[in-house]
């Protein structure tokens, strides 16, 4: 249905075609039955919430207030955990009750577009699980990591507090509008809200942000496997791996998917052990240390190979292994820190808050904001809530539980890593951490600049570095950049005092590196064939052939296209004298909150349509947030004149450095390095521009929507038109007393109608 | 219910819910959806497992979803 203008209320109030035959069974509860059990505050209920706030409260404290010379990490966990509780019971619940008023009497697209195959109406409890897989991945766990090098409060605020009143909204808000519009995608969406105009931008902003980060996440595993014999063989055998799985699953046992990534899940552990095996002897450790380009360069082949196979021989099975993993190894992450607790001994703020540092550079505001986008506000998420999970979905509530609670739970595993992070010693943080233009690449280098860098209570030795990388099982530890080197290291150094002692710690060390690489792959071949069938929808306006996207040659150039081109990003980095993921994971952060920007903007506009103005500012405060951040760090990225931080400003300086005749300046040792250092910031420059250009047009384009509804107070939706409901399911985790009642009587009549097939 | 009772159910569970976010049970809702709209005998021939799991992988083909970073 197109935009016949509705009012907003008679959606969810007073449409007729919602009426249910009072004789049946009801499908939702009232709302002032869903007021009243939430009102009806018992004794009980009191001391639970008073408990939690107390301990939140608490907890809060020791990280901000006490800070004494150590902290311990169940503070973090206590903290994050206690305000998950009240944003998600109380602010969520705002949302809920004023802004999205969900109707549980409509049918949800999984209900009226039922094919039993996209449209599947699935356990509430069972999409949680989904949608976590689909959303989780490796940029949690790299983004703390890096902010550490400001101490760790900063990055806790904005993790706990942007989560709760920014990237759950936005996830939530996401899912709600995309479900009661049939599962619109968000590029769907933006073109209907936003015009033509707004919707282009919104598109090349979608295919170029897919780019960067499939770009700078190929870049972190090149540089967690580059020089490391053992990683190569064990990440290099998830592609048998795979491929067996995938075989195992077409032509001997179809459907057999948790059996098969059992089995997967084993043989990934052979090739841990083994990696370490063949590390050991002299033609492995030779053979499979492979060096940063050809790394790339064979990554880049993998990405074109993978993304134009079959789904049901890589990317399948690539995706059930990841799966398990990713919730086997969080939740088990989760349970070792509560069981170790690590005193963290990193300050509250370091030295590097104020001006930047060796990791990050540039001051904490905008910075730490786009370092951290996953976990805190992840726009990339609203292309998952828009695409498989609004079709899922069995009743509108739900949307609360999995959309804003899906997100918390991501937030929560950006919180564990950066408790991993900071638990590892600091000398040895910023050895791993700083390229190796400043550390040289050597132990010798890096044991001088980082005791050079005057820390407090840091005083790194060479034999700590030689230490930990024989404890790891590595060559050296020194400038392993990218953030997942330092969290496995994190991640080995906690797990092994609960399991294994240090003799194991090489074994989690590449468990953790293993588990990273798997759904960094996974990203990097599915974010390929996306970009690929959007490049194709998009060639398809000028030329009708590429609308055809099983026109095999079609298919091969555009993904060739989009190979390329995050290849070429790929590349730059690995070769950027400057030290790559410094320079190039500020554009990351800033490409992520950009498209947040975006999918908030494309929400503001379908608020403004539906007439709430009094509670736009649910919207509007993290909108303007996202804008302020990623539209100061793009300025700063473009305009500043301090080379470090600003890409022309640095092509200005190596451009003059070479007109000047000089043969070496600053890190970069050769004419050719200095010449890839002004090739690269031009690149990088230019994709700032590009970027920020696109996004202030979405949001002009949003604001201008907003105006024009607000002015001329002429209200609809394009939402599809209201279907009614035939089932009833609970909203939340645990249904509460009065869906269970209701619960119990559709489940007594569903033994009526069928007896003996009694369902969950 | 004693403790047996309760640790078998508490494995049922786990094994339903690994299954469901695994995505295991995509056939028998497929077949569970098409009994419902067809009951009975019908015309319409319902996919065998094996075709259901070869189409759903191919129409990951055509219709790719992004995986988060």
């Amino acid at each position: 249905m197109g935009t016949r203008p509705r009012t907003p209320h008679e959606s969810t109030e007073g449409a007729g075609v919602l009426d249910r035959d009072p004789a049946l069974l009801a499908v939702a509860l009232d709302q002032t039955t869903h007021d009243a059990e939430e009102a009806h505050w018992t004794p009980a209920k009191i001391a639970i919430w008073g408990g939690i706030s107390l301990l939140g409260g608490l907890s809060w404290v020791m990280l901000a207030v006490v800070r004494g010379e150590t902290v311990n990490a169940i503070w973090f966990v206590f903290a994050a955990v206690c305000t998950y509780l009240i944003g998600y019971r109380f602010y969520s619940n705002y949302i809920q009750k004023h802004l999205l008023r969900p109707d549980d009497r409509r049918a949800t697209p999984a209900e009226y577009k039922a094919d039993g195959k996209d449209y599947a109406a699935t356990d509430r409890r069972v999409l949680f699980g989904h949608h976590f897989a689909a959303i989780a991945g490796a940029g949690p766990l790299v983004g703390p990591v890096l902010a550490a090098q400001m101490g760790y409060l900063p990055g806790t605020i904005w993790i706990i507090v942007g989560v709760v009143l920014a990237g759950a909204v936005q996830d939530y808000l996401v899912l709600f509008f995309s479900m009661r519009r049939g599962g619109r995608s968000l590029g769907q969406m933006a073109r209907d809200e936003l015009g033509k105009v707004g919707g282009t931008a919104a598109l090349i902003a979608t295919l170029a942000i897919m780019v960067i980060i499939v770009a700078i996440l190929a870049l972190v595993v090149v540089n967690a496997l580059a020089a490391s014999p053992w990683g190569v063989f064990s990440v290099g055998m998830t592609i048998p791996i795979a491929l067996l799985m995938g075989c195992y699953l077409r032509f001997f046992r179809p459907g057999k998917v948790t059996e098969v990534s059992i089995i997967g899940f084993v043989l990934l552990l052979a090739a841990i052990v083994g990696g370490g095996m063949i590390s050991n002897t002299e033609w492995g450790a030779a053979f499979f240390h492979v060096d940063p380009l050809p790394l790339a360069i064979g990554i880049i082949i993998y990405g074109f190979v993978a993304a134009i196979l079959p789904v049901w021989l890589l990317l399948a099975p690539r995706d059930y292994l990841s799966t398990f993993m990713k919730i086997g190894t969080i939740g088990m992450l989760a349970i070792a820190i509560i069981i170790v607790r690590p005193e963290i001994s990193v300050p509250a703020f370091s030295e590097f808050t104020a001006n930047g540092g060796p990791v990050v550079s540039g001051s904490l505001f905008p910075f730490l904001f786009v370092t951290i986008a996953c976990g805190a506000l992840s726009g990339f998420h609203a292309l998952i809530a828009s695409g498989t999970t609004p079709k899922l979905i069995e009743k509108e509530r739900q949307t609360r539980f999995i959309g804003y609670g899906g997100m918390l739970m991501e937030s929560f595993v950006a919180i564990m890593a950066l408790v991993a992070a900071v638990s590892i010693d600091r000398g040895i943080y910023f050895a791993m951490n700083s390229s190796p233009a400043l550390t040289g690449g050597t132990v010798e280098g890096a044991v001088a600049f980082v005791n050079s860098l005057g820390l407090t209570g840091v005083n790194l030795t060479p034999d700590m570095l030689t230490q930990t990388a024989k404890d790891v099982g590595e060559a050296s530890i020194v400038s392993r950049t990218g953030g997942a080197p330092t969290l496995s290291v994190g991640l080995a150094h906690i797990m092994q005092q609960v399991a294994g002692g240090s003799g194991m710690m090489a074994f989690w060390y590449h468990f953790a590196i293993m588990f990273e690489a798997l759904f960094i792959l996974t990203a990097v071949d599915a974010g390929t064939r996306v970009a690929r069938f959007m490049l194709q929808d998009s060639l398809g306006n000028f030329f009708p052939k590429f609308k055809n996207t099983s026109w095999r040659a079609g298919a091969w150039l555009t993904t060739g296209i989009m190979v390329l081109a995050w290849g070429a990003v790929l590349i730059m980095g690995v070769t950027d004298p400057l030290g790559g993921i410094n320079t190039l994971f500020p554009l990351f952060g800033i490409a992520n909150q950009l498209l947040a920007a975006i999918a908030l903007a494309v929400c503001m506009a379908i608020v403004a349509k539906r007439g709430m103005f009094t509670y736009l500012w649910i919207v509007a405060l993290p909108l303007a947030f996202a804008a302020v951040v990623t539209i100061s760090a793009s300025f700063l990225k473009i305009f500043s004149t301090v080379p470090a931080v600003g890409y022309f400003a640095q092509n200005r300086v190596f451009s003059e450095a070479l007109a000047a005749g000089e043969t070496s300046f600053g890190t970069a040792k050769t004419v050719a390095a200095m010449e890839a250092v002004v090739r690269n910031t031009m690149v990088q420059g230019i994709l700032s521009v590009l970027f920020v250009v696109l996004a202030i047009i979405v949001m002009v384009t949003a604001i201008q929507a907003t105006w024009r509804s607000w002015k001329s107070r002429d209200f609809g939706t394009n939402e599809d038109p209201a279907v009614p409901s035939q089932m009833f399911a609970p909203s939340g985790f645990l249904p509460t007393p009065a869906e269970k009642e209701l619960g119990a009587s559709w489940e007594a009549q569903a033994r009526l109608e069928k007896p003996g097939k009694a369902k969950r | 219910m004693n403790t047996v009772e309760l640790l078998k159910k508490g494995a049922r569970d786990l094994a339903w819910f690994v299954k469901g976010v695994m995505g295991e049970d995509a056939y028998d809702k497929y077949r569970a959806h098409h009994e419902s709209r067809h009951p009975g005998a019908d015309a319409t021939p319902v996919l065998t497992e094996r075709e259901f799991w070869r189409d759903q992988t191919d129409r990951q083909d055509t219709n790719p979803q992004g995986r988060c970073c």
